[in-house]
């Protein structure tokens, strides 16, 4: 996806003296924390199938073993090393995961953006597909539909996935493009005679970049975790070794009924760990779309205010539709209060 | 008035799609499931199962789609769904007729707890950004992250085979016969508190989030400044001010997510056996049982889009916006 190179033009519009801003997202405490349990997680998918100390489906006379020092994560029913289970397995959750995330993505983009651009009839259409989508029960779908299927590989697991998950984004995306279609720079575009599809393409989705990126992380949490459900009914195919097929074999075997936590437990940890890496990236991109949920030291505490005591002037929140107002603040920076207010204007 | 019925229509329009969806999926899949199960059962299908498979799965190639698909209509309208595999001579209506009550309690019950807690917590939280309950985030994402099943499974490891305080499968004592008499309700509540606690415990933290980003929007609004400035009481400011206004979006998500708990609440159903009706399509799947899949989606669908259309009428009592909208 063009998620890096465009994000520059993004952050040129809301904020022009910024330049390098697109990459401030990156700079949160957040966002790194996960990104760097992504890129370990990226990691173990490359190079999973060379770490791992056994071959996953090898069987040996260890049997249910704790972990030890041979075995770090322990052994399964049939003496197969769990470490090597999981570290083969990363490699499938991750490709399904973002398979699913960037087709998914690339439909929410099509339908949504097309829908609030094109308006109309079109957009009547798209909205009333995309909202039937969404309140359909995504789950349950995709266990029907991949139990109908013979051959369940890992790219029909995740054109399944992703076809029922786009409609979140393709919602959220219509509603962006409606507010972006009618300002005067797209306006200009077209008034010099641009194409439709090139003022899509080059003056609005530029500026849906942070929602798409949004979008896009989001769907994959929802991948990975549908992906690894289906492997655990025993819908997906077993065969193929993800977190999903361990879990499978762990309750299918009575692990938990043995006392052998070994066997499932570290599964279950990796996709927490995974999903939350995923979760704090999302976050990041949040904090970037609406600053208000920075979490800024001092910035902690509302003003407290008492009668008679006039309150800060602040600048912000011009473009959000005014509450009724009987106000009593400052803005223009008359003082109307005794005491030591209006200080703040001059400075 | 306007705004229920256009809802109404909607989701008219939604039950429609999914049961078209519902209709298509085996006619439009590779390979023919059917055959297989001919096969399978060989002998033991009678000509009224033969003949409602047929008329589910599109096997008769004598019929045009159309006309399959007016028949599907005519089955589902007399409230049939075809004959169980699993529990043979069973209709598939009679076995999700058992199984529905509870998924329902254990549904309704777990995702008011869950909205309650996860609002409330987020209320403060969102208030009282910066405070120690900010720690509280990286916590509620990292068990939101937790798929349900597992949350499940190492429930049922800890409290029912290490320390043997909750039942680990089913919904009530065995040997007791289900009615409405003491035994037989308390020993239903007490198999449905550890599954209860796993989905409420995974399904908080997305509450919780939602909640407290809508909060730390609106507490830096103009009405909460003003409301501070005539020197009302903190928590009137919080809960009459800011926190009444917050909650409106996650009204609405609420309605939105109600798939997803369903969903999840399907996960937790099939770990702890619980006899609702995930665990029916658990044991469907396992079985290739595709009427009995198909008709506890058609449910679950049809279920879902009915509570959606209740959290649109309370969206509309509580905001008068779109009342004015429609």
């Amino acid at each position: 996806m063009a998620v890096t190179t465009t994000t520059d033009t993004v952050v040129a519009d809301p904020a022009p003296a910024a330049t390098r801003a697109g990459f401030r997202f990156l700079r949160g405490g957040k966002t790194r924390a996960g990104l760097l349990i992504l890129a370990f997680f990226v990691v173990l998918a490359v190079a999973g199938p060379w770490l791992a100390p056994y071959d996953p489906d090898a069987m040996s006379d260890q049997l249910l073993r704790p972990p030890s020092a041979g075995h770090w994560l322990g052994t399964t029913q049939t003496g197969q090393d769990v470490l090597s289970q999981i570290l083969v397995g990363t490699r499938g959750v991750l490709v399904v995961g973002f398979l699913a995330g960037v087709l998914a993505t690339a439909l929410s983009v099509l339908i949504g953006v097309s829908a609030g651009f094109l308006g109309g009839a079109a957009d009547e259409v798209l909205s009333m597909l995309s909202n039937i989508f969404l309140v359909i029960p995504g789950l349950p779908l995709i266990i029907i539909i991949a139990s109908f299927v013979e051959d369940t590989g890992d790219l029909l697991i995740a054109a399944v996935i992703a076809l029922t998950s786009w409609a979140w984004g393709a919602r959220v995306l219509r509603a962006q493009t409606l507010s972006l279609r009618r300002r005067d720079y797209v306006e200009a575009a077209r008034a010099t005679g641009e194409s439709t599809w090139r003022i899509i393409l080059f003056e609005v989705m530029p500026n849906l970049t942070a929602v798409i990126a949004s979008g896009f992380v989001g769907t994959v949490i929802f991948a990975i975790l549908s992906e690894i459900t289906l492997a655990f009914i025993g819908v997906a195919d077993i065969s193929h070794w993800n977190w999903g097929t361990v879990l499978f074999w762990a309750q299918s075997n009575q692990a938990l009924a043995q006392g052998a936590w070994w066997w499932f437990v570290p599964a279950g940890l990796c996709i927490a760990l995974l999903g939350t890496a995923l979760s704090l990236i999302n976050f990041g991109i949040d904090e970037f779309v609406n600053p208000r949920l920075r979490t800024a030291p001092g910035a902690s505490r509302t003003v407290r205010m008492r009668v008679g005591f006039t309150p800060v002037a602040r600048t912000g929140g011009q473009d959000r539709p005014e509450p009724p107002a009987f106000t009593p603040v400052a803005r223009t920076g008359a003082p109307t209060a005794p005491g030591e207010p209006g200080k703040e204007h001059q400075a | 008035m306007k705004y229920v019925l256009q809802r109404a229509v909607f989701y008219a329009a939604t039950a429609w799609a999914a049961i078209t969806i519902n209709f298509l999926i085996p006619r439009l899949m590779p390979g023919d499931p059917v055959e297989a199960l001919m096969s399978r059962y060989q002998g033991q299908l009678d000509t009224s199962a033969i003949a409602s498979l047929k008329a589910l799965f599109g096997l008769d190639e004598n019929q045009s789609l159309w006309e399959q698909y007016t028949g599907y209509w005519c089955h589902l309208l007399d409230g049939d769904l075809g004959l169980s595999f699993t529990f043979f001579p069973t209709p598939v209506g009679e076995v999700i007729s058992q199984s529905l009550p509870w998924t329902l309690a254990l549904v309704g019950v777990t995702t008011l707890i869950s909205f309650l807690l996860g609002t409330g917590i987020g209320v403060y939280s969102g208030w009282r950004r910066g405070s120690w309950l900010d720690g509280l985030l990286p916590v509620t994402t990292f068990i939101s992250a937790i798929p349900y099943f597992w949350l499940g499974l190492i429930a049922i490891a800890l409290f029912a085979v290490e320390w043997q305080i909750f039942p680990a499968a089913g919904g009530y004592d065995n040997s007791l016969v289900p009615a409405f008499d003491w035994p037989f309700v308390s020993s239903a509540l007490y198999h449905g508190v550890l599954p209860g606690v796993t989905i409420v415990l995974s399904a908080v933290a997305g509450w919780i989030l939602g909640m407290r980003n809508m909060m730390v929007t609106v507490s830096s609004e103009d009405y909460v400044t003003v409301a501070h400035a005539k020197g009302l009481s903190e928590r009137r400011v919080m809960f009459s001010y800011a926190a009444r206004n917050a909650v409106l979006p996650n009204i609405s998500g609420f309605a939105l997510s109600l798939g997803f708990i369903v969903g999840g609440t399907l996960l937790v159903e099939m770990v702890f056996s619980y006899p609702g009706i995930g665990y029916q399509l658990f044991q469907a799947v396992g079985a290739k049982d595709y009427p009995l899949m198909q008709g506890v989606f058609l449910i679950i669908t049809l279920s879902v889009l009915a509570a959606n259309l209740l959290a649109d009428m309370a969206y509309a009592l509580l905001d008068p916006r779109t009342r004015k909208e429609a």
